[in-house]
C-alpha cells in the first residue's frame, strides 16, 4: 500500500499534468515576479532560462483532456494533433500568463507552428529555435553559440534578467541534479520495473515541466524514496519493453496504463525527453554556455529529429534494447508524425536483422479507445513469454 | 488516358520543346555515368548548389524530380505501393515512398533509361524536414557518402550573419571537399564565379517572364505554365549557357505575346478571354496535371501567380547569385528559398501578389504530404483574405499519390469558388 507521502506526491503531479490553466505558473509569476516562457517538446536548453530567472513552461498539446474548437479550424485533417490542441491552449487563454514561447526544430509542423504563433501573439516573444544539424564545434557549435545568445537577449527585451556565467553555472548544476535523478528512476525502472510503473514515471516527468527545477528535485528524490520503501510493489511476470516513437506528440495516460495492463513492463522510453536530451551531466568547469553548447553537440539523445551522421541508423536504439535488456520493442509514434514515422522503416530494418522482436502502432494524443491496442500489446506480450529465447 | 498518352495531342510553346531536349540529354547524361566515367550526385531542388556541382563536373539527379515525372507517367501507384509494402507508413511524402518504390523497381528514369547509383548524396537540408530522413533512407539503400548542409530557417524572417556564416563554413568545410573527394576534382573558384554570373542572367529573364503576369491578358499561367519555366533553372542547368539561352528566348517569346495581347498557352491551345487572376499557393498535384489545369483554363482562370514556382529559389525579390561573393551568395540563395520562410513572411509575399498581380484572390492547393508547406495553409488563407480583402479557396490534394485526387471534389470547389469571385463582383466588391 502506497504511503500517504507518496500518495499525496502523485495527486500532485497529477494535478500538475492536468493544469492546463497553468495556475501553477500564475501563482509562481505572483509570487516571484519573474517571467515565464513555453516551450514545446522535445528540448530547449531551461538552464539558460532558469539562469535568468526565467521559468521553462513545457507545452505538450491538450492530451485527451481538452475539446478542440478553434484548433481544428487551423489544421487539415493530416496534420498531427498536437499543434491543433496548441493552438486551442493558446486562444481559449490558457496560455496567456507565458511570455513567450520557444518552438525546437522538430519537424516542419512545429516550425511552422512558430510563424502562426507570431501572428496569433503579436505582443509574445516568439522564439524559433534552431538546433544545428551540423556537429562540430567549430561549425555548429558556433552557430549554436549564436542561437543561445539570441535567445538570452530576446528574454532579457521580455523582462529577463541579463545573462551570468556564474549564475548559468549555477543553473547547470541543479538541471544535472534534476536530470541526474531523471536518469537514477530509469534504472531503477530498468532493474525493478515493478517499483516504478511508468504512468507514474510519465506523471512526475510531466510535471517537472512545468514546476520551478527546485521543486521539481524534491518530488524527484521523495519518489524515489517512497517507491523503495513501498514493499507492497512486487514483481509480477511482464514482458520487458521498450517504447519507441512518443518524443513529441505525447499518448494519453490511459495508453500507458492499457499498456502496462496488457502484460507489458515499460523499461525504456522517449517520454518527456527534455528531462534525458543530455545524456550526463553538462561540464560545470570553464565557460558554462560553451558547455551547454557542446553537450548539445556530442551527448544529445539519437533522436530521429537529430541527423545521423557517421553513426549508423537504429545502433542506439539496439543499445539501449541491451542495456534495458528489453524482450522487445514497441514503436509507438503519434498518427502522421513525420521524424518517427520515417525513421522507423530504417530502424525495423535493423531490429530484424538483430532479432529482436517488435510490434508497431500509432496513436493520437486525444485517443480515446484502447482495446485494439490492448489486444496488440496483450499477444505482443505473450509472444515475448512463450515464444523468445 | 495516361499523360503520357495524352503528350501527342498537347499544344506546347516553343520554349517548352526547348526544355524538353535539355531535360533528356540531361537524363541521358545521367545514364551514361556508368560508361562515362562521371560521378552522379543526388541532391534536392530547394537549397540546390547546382553551380558548385558544375565545378566537378557532377550531373545531379533530383530525387523530388524522379518522383513527380514518375506521377506524371503513371508510375506513382505502383511505386509507392512497394514502399508501403516495405513498411512506409501511409502518412509520409509520397515523393519519398515513389522514390524508394522506384529504385526498388530498378530506378529507371523518366526516359526509360535507368539511373546511375549516387557517388554523393548532397543533402541540402533546407525548408524541409522530409529531406533529411530522405537521404537518411538513401544512405542506407546505397551505402554511400552524405555531405549534409543544414540551412537554418527564417524563424523571425530575416538572414542573420551567424545564418550565413554557418552556411558558408558548410559549404567550405564540408559540401565542397566531399564534392572534390567525390569526383576527384579540384575546386576552382572562378569557375564558380563564371557559373554564378550565368546564373544571374537567367534569373534576370525569369524573373521578367514570371513579372510579364501582371499584363491583361496574362500571356502565362504562371504555376502549371511556371512549372515547365522553372525546370532548367530548378534543376541541372542553373549556371550554364543552355540556361542563359532558354531563358532569353523564353522571355522573348513571352515579350512577343505581351505585345500581340495573347493570352497562355495551355495543354488544349491558347486560353482566349481570361476571366479569373488567381495566385495559387502549394505544389501541384502531378498524377492528374493535365486534368487540374484544365479545371481552371475551361473556366478561363489564369494563375497570374505562385509560391510552387519560388520553392527552388525566391528571385523577384531582388537577390541573384552573385559572382563577387560566391559562397555568400549561394548561402543566401539556400537560406531565401520559399518554404525556408517563416510563415508571415509567406503570407506578405502572397498578399504582395494577390495586390501587385491584380488578382481575384488566393487559391491554396494543399497537399497531404507535404507538411513543410501545408501546415497552417489554412492561418495564411485567412490572413491573405483580411489583408487583401480578396476571397480564398482551399482545395487538397497530394504530389504523387493518385488517391488524393479527388477529381469531382476538386472540380466542385472550384467551381464554387468562382462563383464566389462572381458574385462578389456582381455585389460590387473589389473582385
Amino acid at each position: 500500500m502506497s504511503s500517504t507521502v507518496l500518495t499525496s506526491l502523485l495527486a500532485e503531479v497529477e494535478q500538475c499534468n492536468l493544469d492546463y490553466r497553468l495556475q501553477g505558473v500564475r501563482s509562481w509569476k505572483q509570487k516571484t515576479g519573474g517571467i515565464a516562457i513555453g516551450y514545446m517538446p522535445i528540448y530547449i536548453p531551461r538552464e539558460l532560462l532558469h539562469s535568468q530567472s526565467v521559468l521553462p513552461v513545457g507545452i505538450m498539446g491538450g492530451g485527451n483532456d481538452i475539446e478542440i474548437i478553434r484548433g481544428d479550424a487551423y489544421y487539415q485533417s493530416y496534420i498531427c494533433h498536437i499543434p491543433r490542441s496548441t493552438i486551442e491552449l493558446g486562444l481559449n487563454g490558457s496560455l496567456d500568463c507565458l511570455d513567450g514561447m520557444i518552438f525546437p526544430a522538430i519537424c516542419d509542423v512545429i516550425r511552422n507552428l512558430s510563424g502562426m504563433w507570431k501572428m496569433l501573439f503579436e505582443d509574445k516573444l516568439v522564439r524559433y529555435l534552431d538546433v544545428p544539424q551540423n556537429f562540430s564545434r567549430d561549425i555548429g557549435g558556433t552557430f549554436y553559440r549564436h542561437e543561445l545568445e539570441a535567445l538570452s537577449s530576446d528574454l532579457v527585451a521580455y523582462g529577463a534578467k541579463p545573462l551570468d556565467p556564474e549564475a548559468l553555472r549555477r543553473s547547470i548544476e541543479l538541471y544535472n541534479q534534476s536530470n541526474g535523478l531523471v536518469r537514477g528512476l530509469y534504472e531503477l525502472r530498468r532493474t525493478e520495473p515493478w517499483k516504478v510503473p511508468t504512468y507514474e514515471l510519465y506523471r512526475v516527468l510531466r510535471a517537472g515541466t512545468v514546476l520551478p527545477v527546485e521543486r521539481f528535485i524534491e518530488i524527484l528524490e521523495t519518489y524515489r524514496t517512497e517507491v523503495m520503501a513501498d514493499v507492497d510493489r512486487v514483481p509480477m511476470d511482464q514482458a520487458r519493453v521498450l517504447l519507441t516513437g512518443a518524443f513529441c506528440e505525447q499518448p494519453p495516460i490511459g495508453l500507458i496504463k492499457t499498456l502496462e495492463r496488457s502484460g507489458c513492463y515499460i523499461v525504456d522510453d522517449d517520454f518527456v525527453q527534455v528531462h534525458r536530451w543530455i545524456r550526463s551531466d553538462v561540464s560545470t568547469d570553464g565557460d558554462p554556455l560553451d558547455n551547454l553548447v557542446r553537450s548539445f553537440l556530442e551527448d544529445s539523445t539519437a533522436s530521429p529529429t537529430r541527423y545521423i551522421d557517421d553513426d549508423e541508423k537504429g545502433r542506439d536504439l539496439l543499445e539501449r534494447v541491451e542495456t534495458s535488456a528489453a524482450e522487445g520493442i514497441i514503436f509507438c509514434a503519434p498518427s502522421f508524425c513525420d521524424p518517427a514515422l520515417l525513421d522507423e522503416p530504417m530502424v525495423v530494418a535493423k531490429v530484424k536483422k538483430a532479432g529482436v522482436p517488435f510490434t508497431s502502432f500509432k496513436y493520437s494524443e486525444n485517443t480515446g479507445q484502447f482495446q485494439v491496442i490492448r489486444e496488440q500489446a496483450g499477444t505482443f506480450a505473450d509472444s515475448i513469454k512463450l515464444w523468445s529465447q | 488516358m495516361s499523360n503520357l498518352a495524352q503528350e501527342e495531342h498537347v499544344q506546347k510553346d516553343n520554349s517548352q520543346l526547348r526544355q524538353k531536349k535539355m531535360i533528356e540529354g540531361h537524363y541521358r547524361r545521367l545514364a551514361r555515368v556508368p560508361d562515362s566515367g562521371e560521378k552522379a550526385v543526388y541532391t534536392f531542388v530547394p537549397g540546390n548548389l547546382t553551380e558548385l556541382m558544375m565545378c566537378f563536373d557532377m550531373p545531379p539527379a533530383m530525387p523530388e524530380i524522379n518522383a513527380l515525372q514518375a506521377g506524371m507517367r503513371g508510375k506513382s501507384r505502383q511505386y509507392i505501393s512497394v514502399a508501403e509494402k516495405l513498411g512506409h507508413s501511409e502518412d509520409v511524402c509520397t515523393y519519398v515512398k515513389c522514390d524508394v518504390g522506384m529504385m526498388k523497381s530498378g530506378n529507371i528514369g523518366p526516359t526509360g533509361e535507368p539511373l546511375p547509383r549516387p557517388d554523393l548524396l548532397l543533402l541540402s537540408y533546407t525548408g524541409c524536414f522530409t529531406f533529411m530522413k530522405w537521404f537518411e533512407i538513401l544512405r542506407e539503400e546505397y551505402d554511400c557518402p552524405v555531405a549534409m548542409l543544414h540551412v537554418p530557417y527564417q524563424g523571425d524572417g530575416v538572414i542573420t550573419d551567424a545564418m550565413r556564416t554557418y552556411v558558408v563554413d558548410q559549404l567550405e568545410k564540408i559540401v565542397i571537399p566531399a564534392l572534390a573527394k567525390a569526383s576527384g576534382k579540384k575546386f576552382d573558384i572562378d569557375r564558380l564565379r563564371e557559373y554564378l554570373a550565368r546564373s544571374a542572367k537567367a534569373e534576370d529573364d525569369l524573373v521578367k517572364v514570371f513579372e510579364m503576369a501582371k499584363n491583361r491578358p496574362s500571356p502565362i499561367d504562371a504555376y502549371f505554365g511556371g512549372v515547365y519555366y522553372i525546370g532548367p533553372i530548378f534543376t541541372a542547368f542553373r549556371g550554364s549557357e543552355e540556361a542563359v539561352l532558354y531563358y532569353r528566348s523564353l522571355r522573348e517569346e513571352i515579350e512577343e505575346r505581351v505585345r500581340l495581347g495573347k493570352g497562355p498557352i495551355t495543354p488544349e491551345g491558347e486560353l482566349v478571354g481570361e476571366r479569373y487572376r488567381i495566385v495559387v499557393e502549394g505544389p501541384p498535384n502531378w498524377t492528374s496535371f493535365r486534368e487540374f489545369w484544365k479545371m481552371f483554363s475551361d473556366e478561363k482562370a489564369v494563375v497570374v501567380a505562385s509560391s510552387y514556382t519560388k520553392v527552388g529559389g525566391v528571385y523577384d525579390n531582388g537577390f541573384r547569385h552573385d559572382p563577387k561573393r560566391p559562397l555568400e551568395s549561394l548561402a543566401e540563395y539556400c537560406l531565401g528559398c520559399y518554404t525556408n520562410l517563416n510563415l508571415p513572411s509567406r503570407v506578405e509575399m502572397l498578399v504582395r501578389y494577390v495586390k501587385e498581380y491584380e488578382a481575384d484572390g488566393l487559391m491554396i492547393n494543399s497537399i497531404k504530404s507535404c507538411n513543410s508547406f501545408s501546415a497552417g495553409q489554412l492561418h495564411i488563407l485567412r490572413e491573405v483574405e483580411n489583408r487583401t480583402g480578396k476571397p480564398g479557396g482551399f482545395i487538397e490534394s497530394d504530389l504523387v499519390d493518385p488517391r488524393y485526387f479527388s477529381a469531382s471534389n476538386i472540380k466542385n470547389r472550384l467551381e464554387s469558388y468562382f462563383q464566389m469571385i462572381e458574385q462578389k463582383r456582381e455585389s460590387g466588391g473589389q473582385s
